[in-house]
C-alpha cells in the first residue's frame, strides 16, 4: 500500500476540520472515546456531533473555534494510506499553510457554495501551484445550503477554472460535497444526481501524487559519512531523487570528481538497486573526499553547482527581509551564509501579478536574487523539489524566516562549462526524456501530441538516438512493440 | 508514483531524521521508554548508522514505579544490544514523598518526568533529545513539529512554532536551549505493530495477555505490581486476563482484559477494537486539553 500526502486548504469556515472530521469518522478512523469526547463537546455547543472537533487540538483553538496551525491526521482505505495536512484559513497564518503543503502530493481546495470564490481560496491555488502541486480536487462545500443547486456549483467551477488557468495545473476536478452532510465525501450523495464526479475519496484512493520529481535523475545529498572502522567508508542519506546501483557511475558535486558506486548498504544488507525515497548508505570504489552537504548526482544529467540563485522567497517571519543582512541558508543537507541581494518584485496576492517592492513582511511572496557563500548544489523547483527547496534561517533569533523555491540558478565559475541539463531545462521548459510508443501510428500521434503541448518531441529510428536526444533535453519517441499504454497527462507532468 | 510502500516511506523518513540529528547537533541523546515505540524508534537508529555504533546514548527517566518488567527488559536487551545507556531519577522528588498514590497525577507527573527529565537535560548538556511520540496519539501532539524547539526552560509554545518546510529541519538553538525530536511522528499506533511484527523486535511481555493480578480503581484495571501498590478499603485484588496498550508507572497505567498473546492477536484485537490506545493513561485525563499543558511545561 502507498503513501499519499495530502492538503487541505481554504478560506476560514470553509468546513475544512468538517470535512477531514468527516473522512475520518467514515474511514472508521476515529475510536469510540475519541467519539465520546467529541459528542459531549459538541452537546455544549448545541449540536449531535461536531465533526470539525475531531482536529481542532489546541485550546485556543477551540476556544475561538479556528485553526490555528498545521495538524497532521492519519486514516486509511484498502488502497491507500494518508497523512492529511489540515492547514489553516486565515491569512496571518499563511506561513503555515505552505508548511502544511511543502510536502503534499496532492491537495483539496474548499469553497463555500454560498459566496463562492474568496481572496484567500485564489491565494491557496496560488501557493500551492507555488508549492509544486500539479492537481487539484475542488470541493465545494455546503451545497445543502443551496439547496444543492447544479447552477450554483458549475457557476463556481467556471469562475474558479477562469481563475486558475494561467496557473497551469496539469488536472483540477470538482466535487459538490455537504461535509457536515456527508454528500460525496465517502458515499455518493443522491441530492446530486447531476454530478459525474463522484466521492472525494474515490479521488483520492486513484489521485497521481504528482510532486513533479517522477522520472528525475539521481540526486543523494549525503547526510553524514560512516566510519565504523578503517576499511568502510559508508556516505549515509536519502534519496531524494532518482535511483542507484553498484557499477553506476556518479558525480560528487560541488567538486565535481567522477566516482564508481561499489555497494549500496541498507541494515539488511548488500541491495542491487535503491530508488528515491530511501535511506542508504552508499560506497564509493574511489577514495574520493565526500562529506556531510555534497551531493551524488547523475552524470548524465547532474545539478547546477552555483553560488547565485534567483528564487520565488515565501517570507515566514514577523521580522521583514532585509537586503545585504547575513543569513543563513539551509538546502539540502547543506547550510552556508547567504544574503538576499535583490528584490525583483512582490507577487501581489489581489492581482497575482508582481508589484515593485522594497522588503517582505510576514505571509509575502517574493521574487529574489541569493548569493551563498558557499556553493549548492541545485537544481529548479519545478524541476527536483527536494533539490531546489531551501529554507532562510536567521542566524540571531535561529528561527526560520523564509522558504525558497529555486527559478534559475548560475553556475560559479567564470568557466562556462558544458551545458548543463539545468540550463537546458530553463531554455525548453521541460526535460528530455525518451518514451516508448506500441507502433508508428502511435508514436506520431504521440509526437503531436507533445508538440502541440510545447514540447519539443521527435520520433526516432533507435534507442541509442533517442538517449541522444534525451541528453540535449527532447524528448524522442521510439517504437517498441512491447511498450505499454501511456498515460500522456502524467507524461506532460512529469516532464515539466 | 513512488513504488515504495508506506511502512517503506515511514522508515525511510526515520532514518532521514535520526541522521540529521546526529549531524547537526553537538550533543543529541535518545529517549527509551521500553515501550513499543522506543524499541521500533532504536531499531530505525541501528539501521540509520548501521554498521557504525549508535552515535548517541540512550537516556532512561526512572520514576521508580515503572512495571518491574519493563525494568528487566530494559536492563537485559539494551546489554545484549550493547548501547550506552542513562538511567535518571528525580531523586529530590522521591526523597519529598512524591508518589502516584498521595500526590495529584499533574504534580507527579510534573515532578518525576518533566522536572527528571529538564533535570538531566542540563546537567550533561544536551541539546537535542529524540522522543518516539507519535501525532496521532492524541491532538495536541498532532500539532507538534518533527523538531520541535524548547527555550531555557523546556517551554513549548504551540502558537509560535518554527515552519517546517520539505525535509529541511532547522536544527539551530543557543546555549540552553534545546531541540525536541519525534522521528515516529508521522507512524500511527498500526504501523509501529506491523513495524514490531515485519522486524521482529522484542517487546516487553506486559503487552501480551497473561493471567495478572489487578484491582478495578475508577473503572481503570490497576495492576498490583509489588508491595508498594496501595489497596483502598474494600479493593481486593483479582486475577484477570489483561495486558497493557501502553506502558508507563504501574499505578497509573490501566490494562484491558484480552486474550492477545502475540503480535499478531494485538494487531488483529486492534482492527477490531474502537478504544483509542491513550484510554488506559490517567494522566491524560486530569483536564481538558491537560496533554497540551503539560507539553508546554517541558514534558515530552
Amino acid at each position: 500500500m502507498e503513501l499519499l500526502r495530502l492538503a487541505v486548504v481554504g478560506s476560514v469556515d470553509d468546513g475544512k476540520s468538517t470535512l477531514i472530521g468527516r473522512l475520518l469518522f467514515e474511514t472508521g478512523s476515529l475510536f469510540e472515546d475519541q467519539i465520546a469526547a467529541v459528542k459531549k463537546a459538541s452537546k455544549q455547543n448545541g449540536c449531535d456531533l461536531d465533526f470539525s472537533l475531531f482536529t481542532d487540538g489546541l485550546k485556543a483553538e477551540r476556544e475561538q473555534a479556528i485553526t490555528i496551525d498545521v495538524a497532521y491526521r492519519y486514516f486509511g482505505t484498502d488502497k491507500r494510506r494518508f497523512i492529511i495536512v489540515d492547514t489553516p484559513g486565515h491569512v496571518q497564518y499563511t506561513r503555515n499553510m505552505a508548511t502544511g503543503a511543502s510536502r503534499a502530493d496532492a491537495a483539496v481546495v474548499l469553497i463555500d457554495a454560498r459566496y463562492g470564490l474568496q481572496q484567500q481560496t485564489r491565494r491557496h491555488a496560488y501557493l500551492l501551484r507555488l508549492l509544486g502541486i500539479d492537481r487539484l480536487a475542488v470541493a465545494i462545500n455546503k451545497m445543502d445550503l443551496v439547496g444543492f443547486e447544479r447552477a450554483r456549483f458549475e457557476s463556481i467551477k467556471r469562475d474558479f477554472e477562469a481563475f486558475v488557468a494561467p496557473l497551469k495545473f496539469a488536472r483540477v476536478d470538482f466535487f459538490p460535497i455537504s461535509a457536515s452532510g456527508g454528500d460525496n465525501v465517502c458515499a455518493t450523495s443522491a441530492n446530486t444526481p447531476w454530478s459525474e464526479t463522484g466521492t472525494i475519496l474515490q479521488y483520492l484512493e486513484r489521485v497521481a501524487p504528482g510532486s513533479g520529481s517522477e522520472g528525475a535523475p539521481l540526486r543523494f545529498p549525503v547526510q553524514t559519512v560512516l566510519r565504523p572502522h578503517l576499511d568502510y567508508r559508508g556516505f549515509a542519506g536519502q534519496l531524494v531523487a532518482g535511483s542507484v546501483k553498484p557499477g553506476d557511475e556518479v558525480l560528487v558535486l560541488p567538486a565535481g570528481r567522477k566516482a564508481k558506486v561499489k555497494a549500496v548498504d541498507t541494515y539488511e544488507g548488500e541491495v542491487g538497486r535503491a530508488v528515491a525515497p530511501q535511506s542508504v548508505t552508499v560506497r564509493l570504489t574511489e577514495e574520493v573526499d565526500v562529506s556531510r552537504g555534497d551531493v551524488l548526482v547523475s552524470v548524465s544529467e547532474p545539478a547546477t553547482v552555483a553560488r547565485e540563485l534567483e528564487a520565488n522567497l515565501v517570507w515566514l517571519s514577523d521580522a521583514p527581509l532585509e537586503l545585504a543582512k547575513p543569513y543563513l541558508v539551509k538546502q539540502g543537507t547543506r547550510t552556508t551564509p547567504a544574503k538576499v541581494t535583490a528584490l525583483h518584485g512582490r507577487v501581489d496576492l489581489e492581482s497575482l501579478s508582481e508589484v515593485p517592492a522594497n522588503s517582505l513582511s510576514a505571509n509575502d511572496i517574493g521574487r529574489v536574487s541569493v548569493e551563498c557563500s558557499r556553493p549548492l548544489v541545485v537544481d529548479v523547483y519545478t524541476r527536483v523539489r527536494s533539490t531546489g527547496a531551501f529554507i532562510v534561517i536567521d542566524p540571531l533569533s535561529n528561527a526560520t524566516v523564509a522558504a525558497g523555491m529555486v527559478t534559475r540558478a548560475a553556475k560559479t565559475s567564470g568557466d562556462v562549462g558544458a551545458v548543463t541539463a539545468d540550463e537546458r531545462f530553463t531554455r525548453l521548459g521541460h526535460r528530455g526524456a525518451v518514451v516508448r510508443a506500441r507502433d508508428a501510428a502511435a508514436a506520431t500521434r504521440l509526437e503531436r501530441r507533445l508538440f502541440e503541448a510545447g514540447i519539443v518531441a521527435a520520433v526516432v529510428a533507435t534507442v541509442e538516438i533517442a538517449s541522444a536526444f534525451e541528453k540535449a533535453g527532447v524528448v524522442a519517441v521510439v517504437v517498441d512493440s512491447a511498450a505499454k499504454e501511456l498515460d500522456v497527462e502524467s507524461l506532460l507532468t512529469s516532464l515539466r | 508514483m513512488r513504488g515504495l510502500s508506506h511502512i517503506a516511506e515511514l522508515e525511510a523518513e526515520s532514518i532521514h531524521i535520526i541522521r540529521e540529528v546526529a549531524a547537526e547537533f553537538q550533543k543529541p541523546v535518545m529517549l527509551y521508554s521500553i515501550g513499543k515505540d522506543s524499541q521500533v524508534m532504536l531499531h530505525l537508529a541501528r539501521k540509520a548508522f548501521h554498521p557504525a555504533p549508535l552515535p548517541f546514548p540512550l537516556l532512561h527517566v526512572d520514576t521508580t514505579w515503572k512495571f518491574r518488567e519493563m525494568i528487566s527488559f530494559r536492563d537485559s536487551y539494551v546489554k545484549q544490544m550493547g548501547h550506552q545507556l542513562i538511567v535518571h531519577t528525580n531523586h529530590k522528588a522521591v526523597a519529598d514523598g512524591i508518589n502516584p498514590f498521595d500526590t495529584t497525577s499533574q504534580k507527579y507527573t510534573w515532578a518525576m518526568k518533566t522536572q527528571a527529565l529538564l533535570e538531566v537535560l542540563a546537567e550533561r548538556g544536551f541539546d537535542a533529545a529524540m522522543g518516539g511520540a507519535r501525532r496521532d496519539e492524541e491532538r495536541s501532539r498532532a500539532k507538534e513539529r518533527v523538531f520541535s524547539f524548547r527555550d531555557k526552560n523546556g517551554v513549548w509554545d504551540p502558537k509560535n512554532q518554527r515552519p517546517e518546510l520539505w525535509s529541511l529541519y532547522n536544527a539551530r538553538v543557543d546555549r540552553g536551549e534545546n531541540m525536541r525530536v519525534f522521528p515516529l511522528s508521522n507512524w500511527t499506533e498500526l504501523d509501529v505493530w506491523n513495524y514490531v511484527l515485519t522486524e521482529k523486535l522484542p517487546v516487553v511481555p506486559l503487552y501480551f495477555a497473561a493471567e495478572r493480578p489487578v484491582v478495578v480503581r475508577d473503572g481503570n484495571l490497576i495492576m498490583v505490581d509489588d508491595e508498594r501498590m496501595r489497596l483502598k478499603a474494600g479493593e481486593k485484588p483479582v486475577t484477570k486476563r489483561v495486558r497493557f496498550r501502553t506502558l508507563g508507572c504501574y499505578p497509573l497505567s490501566g490494562a484491558i482484559e484480552s486474550s492477545a498473546k502475540n503480535v499478531r492477536e494485538i494487531i488483529e484485537e486492534m482492527q477490531a477494537s474502537r478504544a483509542s490506545e491513550r484510554q488506559g493513561r490517567m494522566i491524560d485525563h486530569d483536564e481538558d486539553a491537560s496533554m497540551e499543558l503539560k507539553k508546554r511545561e517541558g514534558y515530552f
